[in-house]
């Protein structure tokens, strides 16, 4: 039998508990521990979530076919416009292309999709193998460039080269890539670009309409819904605002240095965070007009979330949650958002959380609460039945784990297909708490022991 | 009959038919009892493959990862798949472990058994195997894996001991943990005694516990496979597994074990073909039971016959299915257009060719294609119906076409783990999908169709 709760040792500095272990610092952005069944993805994976939501772009995986396989459209971004994203292109080197090299297959496959389709941006993602036989893969797209006249951007993402973090990254360097090193002097006023939306459920659009509301016309959303010609644009907005700051911080940065824009972060996830979002941007563009007008939305947006909000409270209030979820971000929003409701965050971790956002969330949390970075399945499982959470908020991964004991689930991954940004979305979420807390189906697995 | 092009593009997958070989291995070691897998790799494959077979059947899915660096892939990765190896005993306590390769992993060329034998973890944990299976990502696909992983355990396990016995291995192809269920049932039916191999019916469909287990229970017992060298015999559900890739044919090879093919137990002919093996096997007659059975079935196929003959499918998923599949559709006089698969080297037009003969169908026949390619072809058959895994949504988005679900992965629906399409019963249910499917499709545009025909602005009436 295996035994039930073993944590082990060098997982230890990865997980403290709020008020017990004062003062102790949390590991984290390190490699996960072989064998420890890490709930992470890899490298690709980071770069694939960041640049898939291009809509018009064509997305080659120069690789085995798994991993374009495994990734093909599994996220609910959404396009206004071209549905080319949504196909899975790859590769699929077999055994002769690893012993010779892939390289004239990558640009053969290039040159086909080129005739067929005539796209205007393609990005090739190097995974793991192709790392290792050394494929010349940016030679390879500066020909295809040359030859065919159209954007082809390599995208070194090796699964082993970091984690997802890395894929960030890589990801905001094609952009920049795309983008160009032209310094941008002229700005359009009353213009951002608004960073690390997916338009998962349409969040992006969502946020956009508040925006065009106070008179903000967004140049890019990067990278939901966006297009070749929007990001090309992009160099062109007087403001970044960032979303996601765990992917696209990077990319603000680099753009602020390149062209000059300067950005601010926001979220939101939750009531407080989207009006403290929404005033932070009215007050980046400084015009008293938009701030009113925002003033205004901000009320009349209230008024009618507050109402609904205060009808799940009611029967969510006191319950017990566990949070494992991919960015530092996303789980502070979380937390926040689970004390509004009046409820307990008891677990806290994320696959990719920093020690800034490690630092706040042991702010933000009460004592006794458990903080873990890149936790597998046996952790969660330990510390969420110890702490009695009536709860769990995670990915696809981590679902079937909470049902198996006999917990609520909360989807926040990017397959899901309802939104959880903005006030729409903080009202989905309430909504889908109180919808699996409540279930009747605890009802009968409640008293486990009891049989018919 | 066969295409004269696997794909529309040479050097281009695009939308892909199949998946590596890492996942079939890791779904064979899903149906080994209190066993465990580590992918030797970086950490996204695992990731990865647990996802995908998390959506199928809802089912906590750990799999571990050597989670290989850069470190690791220049200077080999031995002390990684080690320490990855102590930390799964650690917390799993697993008898075996599964100890599978990837594209990154076998391009580096990291000998796993090897590695294992020379680290001391064999002397350190007595008692837990570590059974290695070679499973590169560009080796082949999917089903190649499974494959492997299969004959990788026999190999490691079946030794003889010298009194043979009467019972049955029986190694299970592409099917559903409750079509393993069904094949049970049959099995004891026939009051047959059998070792199943894998066995996931209960491991990827646990019931809901009290205590929750980090390994499901359930699965093949280590002890059955060692003794699959003495069986009786062994029932291959797998018509087109080449002889070097069978376990099967190896069992008959070192231990002269009678090896017998018989293809997933779909349709009327497919589930007869492999009771009256049973039958005559342990001469026996076929239960009273099956055969009232076959005698519903049969009724049902007369019922819904004339419906049936205006299907025209595409038929796609891993060839063993995708041939089980098809002779359920030629049986009830649904027309297979296009019947497709993303493995290569298999022997789908060999196999299929007289019993398509037989009842005057020309479909094309591919293999190694990708779901564009599938698209054309669905395109240019004008099919009503298409019949595979749930990658095929992509298809019946564009073409608004109906798609019934059938293999693996099934993500887009729930109850992929316990659909049950062998045997009389399961046949005669997945019958029933088509059909209705067939004539909602009639049904539904039925008022439309006759108005636009014969009476509306545009009708031959009118003009
Ligand atoms: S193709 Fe290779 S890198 Fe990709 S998931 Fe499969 S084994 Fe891993």
């Amino acid at each position: 039998m295996p035994s039930e709760h073993v944590i082990l040792d060098s997982r230890k500095s990865f997980i403290i508990e709020k008020g017990v272990a004062a003062g102790a610092t949390i590991d984290c952005d390190k490699e996960s521990l072989s064998g420890a069944v890490s709930q992470r993805a890899c490298v690709y994976c980071g770069a694939r979530v960041v640049l898939n939501p291009i809509t018009d772009a064509v997305h080659i995986v120069h690789g085995p076919i798994g991993c374009a396989s495994y990734t093909w459209d599994i996220r609910g971004s959404l396009s206004s416009d071209s549905e080319m994203y949504r196909n899975s292109f790859s590769t699929d080197l077999r055994e002769k292309d690893i012993i010779f090299g892939g390289e004239t297959k990558l640009a053969k496959a290039i040159e086909e999709v080129y005739s067929a389709y005539h796209p205007k941006i393609i990005f090739v993602y190097a995974t793991c193998v192709v790392g290792v036989i050394g494929d010349d893969v940016d030679a390879v797209c500066k020909l295809a460039e040359q030859t065919y006249n159209l954007r082809v951007i390599p995208v070194k993402s090796p699964g082993f080269t970091g984690n997802k973090r890395t894929g960030y990254k890589m990801a905001c360097m094609a952009l920049m890539q795309l983008m160009g090193d032209e310094p941008h002097e002229e700005k359009i006023p009353y213009t951002i670009n608004y960073l690390g939306d997916f338009n998962l459920a349409a969040e992006a659009w969502i946020i956009q309409k508040y925006l065009r509301e106070m008179g903000i016309r967004v140049i890019s959303t990067i990278t939901g819904d966006a297009s070749y010609s929007t990001l090309i644009n992009a160099p062109k907005a007087s403001y970044n605002v960032v979303q996601c700051a765990g992917s696209m911080t990077y990319l603000a940065k680099q753009m602020k240095k390149t062209y000059g824009i300067p950005f601010e972060k926001v979220r939101f996830l939750g009531v407080d965070e989207t009006v403290k979002a929404l005033r932070k941007i009215a007050y980046l563009v400084g015009d008293t007009k938009v701030i009113e007008r925002t003033n205004a939305l901000i009320e009349r947006e209230m008024k009618k979330t507050h109402e609904r909000l205060e009808t799940y409270k009611k029967k969510v209030a006191g319950k017990k949650a566990a949070i494992y979820v991919g960015g530092g971000f996303k789980a502070i929003a979380l937390i926040k958002q689970f004390r509004n409701l009046g409820m307990h965050v008891v677990v806290v971790g994320t696959q990719t959380g920093d020690s800034e956002e490690y630092a706040m969330i042991r702010r933000l949390t009460e004592d006794g609460t458990v903080i873990l970075d890149d936790a597998n399945p046996s952790e969660l499982q330990k510390f969420a039945m110890d702490k009695q959470a009536d709860l769990l908020v995670g990915g696809v991964k981590e679902r079937p784990l909470a049902y198996k004991l006999g917990m609520a689930f909360i989807d926040h991954n990017h397959e899901r297909k309802h939104a959880l940004s903005g006030f729409e979305g903080a009202v989905n979420f309430a909504k889908e708490v109180d919808m699996t807390l409540n279930s009747p189906v605890w009802h009968y697995v409640k008293n486990k022991n009891k049989t018919i | 009959m066969c295409h004269s092009e696997n794909r529309n593009f040479t050097n281009l997958h695009v939308n892909p038919c199949k998946m590596c070989m890492p996942m079939g291995a890791s779904l064979v070691f899903k149906g080994i009892e209190n066993s465990m897998v580590l992918i030797h790799g970086s950490q996204g494959c695992s990731t990865y493959i647990r996802r995908h077979i998390a959506t199928h059947y809802n089912e906590p899915i750990d799999i571990a990862s050597s989670s290989l660096s850069e470190q690791g892939t220049v200077y080999g990765g031995a002390s990684n798949l080690v320490e990855g190896l102590k930390n799964v005993v650690n917390i799993y306590e697993p008898e075996i472990i599964g100890v599978l390769t990837t594209c990154l992993a076998e391009t580096i060329g990291e000998d796993t058994h090897h590695m294992i034998q020379s680290s001391g973890l064999m002397d350190r944990y007595d008692g837990i195997d570590f059974v290695s299976v070679k499973t590169p990502g560009y080796g082949a696909s999917q089903y190649r894996g499974y494959l492997a992983a299969v004959k990788s355990l026999v190999a490691h396990y079946a030794r003889p001991s010298g009194v043979k016995t009467e019972r049955l291995n029986v190694i299970v192809s592409d099917m559903s943990p409750r079509d393993v269920r069904e094949l049970k049932r049959m099995l004891n039916l026939f009051q047959v005694d059998y070792i199943m191999l894998p066995d996931i019916s209960d491991t990827l469909d646990a019931s809901f516990d009290a205590q929750y287990k980090k390994i499901p229970k359930g699965g093949t017992k280590r002890k059955d496979i060692m003794d699959m060298a003495n069986s009786k015999a062994t029932i291959e559900l797998g018509m087109l597994t080449d002889d070097h890739l069978s376990a099967g044919k190896y069992l008959e090879d070192h231990y002269q074990v009678p090896h017998y093919k018989c293809p997933i137990p779909i349709g009327l002919e497919g589930t007869d073909t492999l009771l009256q093996l049973v039958g005559r096997l342990y001469n026996k007659k076929i239960p009273r039971l099956l055969l009232e059975e076959r005698g519903r079935i049969l009724d049902a196929m007369i019922d819904s016959h004339k419906w049936n003959r205006e299907g025209k499918a595409v038929i796609f998923g891993t060839p063993e299915l995708v041939y089980g599949v098809t002779n359920l559709c030629i049986e009830n006089g649904i027309e297979p257009q296009v019947i497709a698969t993303g493995s290569d080297h298999n022997h789908l037009s060999e196999v299929l060719q007289d019993k398509l003969e037989a009842f005057h169908y020309h479909p094309v026949i591919i293999e190694d294609t990708d779901f564009e390619t599938i698209g054309k072809l669905t395109q240019q058959a004008q099919a009503n119906l298409l019949i595979g895994h749930s990658d095929g949504k992509f298809l019946k988005e564009q073409l608004g076409i109906p798609l019934i679900r059938i293999g693996f992965p099934i993500h887009d629906h729930v109850g992929g783990q316990r659909k049950l399409y062998i045997g009389y019963e399961g046949s005669l249910r997945f019958l029933d999908e088509i059909t209705n499917t067939l004539l909602d499709l009639k049904h539904d545009a039925y008022r439309e169709n006759m108005y636009a025909t014969f009476y509306g602005p545009h009708s031959e009436m009118a003009r």
